[in-house]
């Protein structure tokens, strides 16, 4: 293709998205795209399952049985997230298989988020009202994203992830409206993911690399630090309702702006955790390399048996 | 062979000895699920792959719902305040009446599917039979599993046959599961004195009855695996009773840490 011809294809293909018409799998797209695109959604997939590790972690000792269910229907919805995300991006051409290697060698990231431990069981609400909360708040604006595979697929995963974002809420309350010790627990919880819950809106924008291409294609409609703004303006009254206090001395109603003012964040505790350096990176990432490396016998099983299956229907077709 | 189902005298639950044999015949059958969807919730985010990861926490999900209808049922004939939270969390390790079959460890994904197996066939023969129950309510529970029951085997007994005629390793992985887990699967058919009266009441379906019909059932499947079938001079057996493998104490560490350590809390 000539340089004329590349350059009106382009010209085609940002009026599209202008138009808010999907790019669908078959259409034309500039390399860029597909490549941006493979990055943030294979990512995005390796968040869910990532995600999976910190709140398994509780699954055996939840307190109720209701808590119990609500936990692994909610870790196996995330399960389910990655699966719709992985097959997403699949049709921009790469293999499940090689997402997972990148993955597995550090070449893809995931959300910092999970790089922290979960020691209590308050943590479980903590993470569901704000991780899942930031997540809504990163992820709505990409059910009208450019990419027609990537927006369907956040559709139903922004439904449920309100969900757990309720149910997260909801152990909370219960923890506020319980004894001293489950109280305290839960402050505890707020206190140690509050900072971690702000820094997953990302770097600010200042330091953000990203933004203006990401704008174009419906990757980003706000900036990171508006949806910061919005997460911190949204979660603040919640907390007061629960009777939390958010461990921002800084933070303080400015009614000249309609929102809050809060503290400096510590971006190099995030670039730390962002460059693998987290207290739970090492974990997590050795308990999906041991997952994909202890499972592979099954899944050459599995494939095995099928090309046996094959070979046998062949053999009785012919015999008829 | 189905038999008209006779309904329950109304009496028969003043008894106090009737009403603690069935609660401790319902516990046996209960504790089978929670401990199976307790070791299938240690898996969950460590399958070989998200669809297998699914299915099994699916299950997971499965055992759990069965068991707490279970310990409903149970709260409800104790007329106490006790809860299925209560059952499930608060005794010891004499007081859990599932087979040893169901506690033993998720060694790796080829004992994770015989354990599966090996319930499974029983678990759908057992609510099939449990649908001629004499209790009503135990009739709706067994109607209520019985789509899932089979929907499990079916899980599980195609995996069998994936693993088994498989690759060389998956076979020798699986059948080193098989020949290990076998001597678990006479458990299923013991009776316990509990057991016993509610089978003489017709509450209880009588699975020794279908003992044959089970191994007939799972020799059939272990062959379609290209799998040997064990033979064994001996089975173990106690869960029943209350006699656990060291396995149990440690389930129950973890089920119950925080019913213990947070006591009289609400969640
Ligand atoms: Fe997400
Ligand atoms: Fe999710
Ligand atoms: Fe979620």
């Amino acid at each position: 293709m000539s340089e004329a011809e590349i350059k009106s294809l382009e010209a085609q293909f940002d009026a599209k998205i202008a138009r808010d018409e999907k790019i669908e799998p078959k259409d034309w797209m500039p390399e860029k795209y597909r490549k941006t695109h493979i990055r943030q959604i294979s990512q995005h997939a390796h968040s869910e399952i990532v995600g999976m590790l910190p709140e398994g972690n509780w699954i055996t000792r939840a307190p109720s049985f209701r808590r119990k269910v609500a936990l692994l229907a909610k870790v196996q919805d995330e399960a389910g997230h990655g699966l719709y995300l992985y097959s997403a991006c699949e049709t921009l051409g790469i293999t499940r298989e090689q997402m997972y290697e990148d993955l597995h060698s550090g070449k893809a990231k995931y959300s910092s988020i999970f790089n922290y431990p979960t020691m209590t069981w308050a943590d479980m609400g903590a993470i569901g009202w704000l991780v899942d909360g930031a997540a809504i708040i990163n992820q709505v604006p990409l059910c009208s994203t450019s990419f027609g595979p990537y927006a369907r697929a956040m559709v139903r995963v922004c439904k449920e992830e309100s969900f757990h974002q309720r149910q997260g809420y909801e152990i909370m309350l219960s923890l506020c409206n319980g004894t001293e010790e489950q109280k305290e627990m839960a402050q505890d919880a707020l206190n140690r993911w509050w900072w971690p819950s702000l820094m997953m809106l990302g770097p600010t924008d200042a330091a953000s690399t990203h933004t203006e291409q990401s704008m174009k294609w419906k990757l980003k409609r706000k900036t990171n630090d508006e949806l910061r703004q919005q997460f911190i303006d949204q979660t603040v009254p919640q907390a007061e309702l629960l009777g939390l206090t958010i461990p921002d001395a800084d933070l303080k109603w400015n009614d000249g702006k309609g929102s809050y003012d809060f503290g400096e964040i510590n971006w190099d505790e995030f670039w730390q955790v962002v460059k693998g350096h987290g207290p739970m990176n090492k974990k997590r990432l050795d308990d999906r390399r041991n997952a994909w490396e202890n499972g592979a016998w099954v899944r050459e099983a599995a494939s095995a048996y099928a090309a046996k299956q094959k070979d046998r229907k062949k053999e009785i077709a012919k015999a008829v | 062979m189905k038999q008209p189902i006779k309904e329950l005298n109304p009496k028969f639950l003043e008894s106090t000895q009737n009403k603690e044999h069935l609660i401790n015949y319902l516990l046996g059958v209960a504790d089978n699920y929670l401990i199976l969807g307790q070791r299938l919730g240690e898996l969950c985010g460590h399958g070989p792959n998200l669809e297998p990861d699914i299915a099994l926490t699916n299950i997971s999900l499965d055992m759990l719902g069965q068991v707490r209808s279970f310990y409903q049922y149970i709260a409800q004939l104790r007329g106490d305040k006790s809860t299925e939270d209560d059952i499930a969390f608060l005794r010891k390790e004499r007081e859990y009446k599932n087979v040893l079959l169901l506690e033993q460890p998720n060694t790796d994904f080829g004992y994770v599917i015989v354990r599966q197996f090996f319930f499974d066939v029983y678990n759908k023969m057992f609510l099939n039979a449990l649908q001629q129950s004499a209790d009503e309510t135990l009739r709706a529970l067994a109607f209520k599993g019985i789509k899932e029951a089979s929907y499990h085997e079916r899980f599980s007994g195609d995996w069998l046959k994936r693993l088994g005629d498989g690759t060389e390793e998956s076979r020798s992985r699986v059948q080193e599961a098989v020949n290990d887990l076998w001597i678990y699967t006479d458990e299923l058919f013991q009776t316990t004195t509990a057991d016993d009266a509610m089978i003489e009441a017709g509450v209880a379906p009588d699975m020794s009855a279908f003992r044959d019909t089970y191994y007939e059932k799972v020799k059939e499947l272990l062959t379609i695996a290209t799998l040997d079938i064990p033979e064994v001079a001996y089975f173990q057996k106690g869960g029943k009773e209350g006699l656990h493998s060291e396995h149990m104490g440690f389930i129950l560490t973890e089920m119950q840490y925080m019913q213990r350590a947070y006591p009289d809390s609400k969640w």
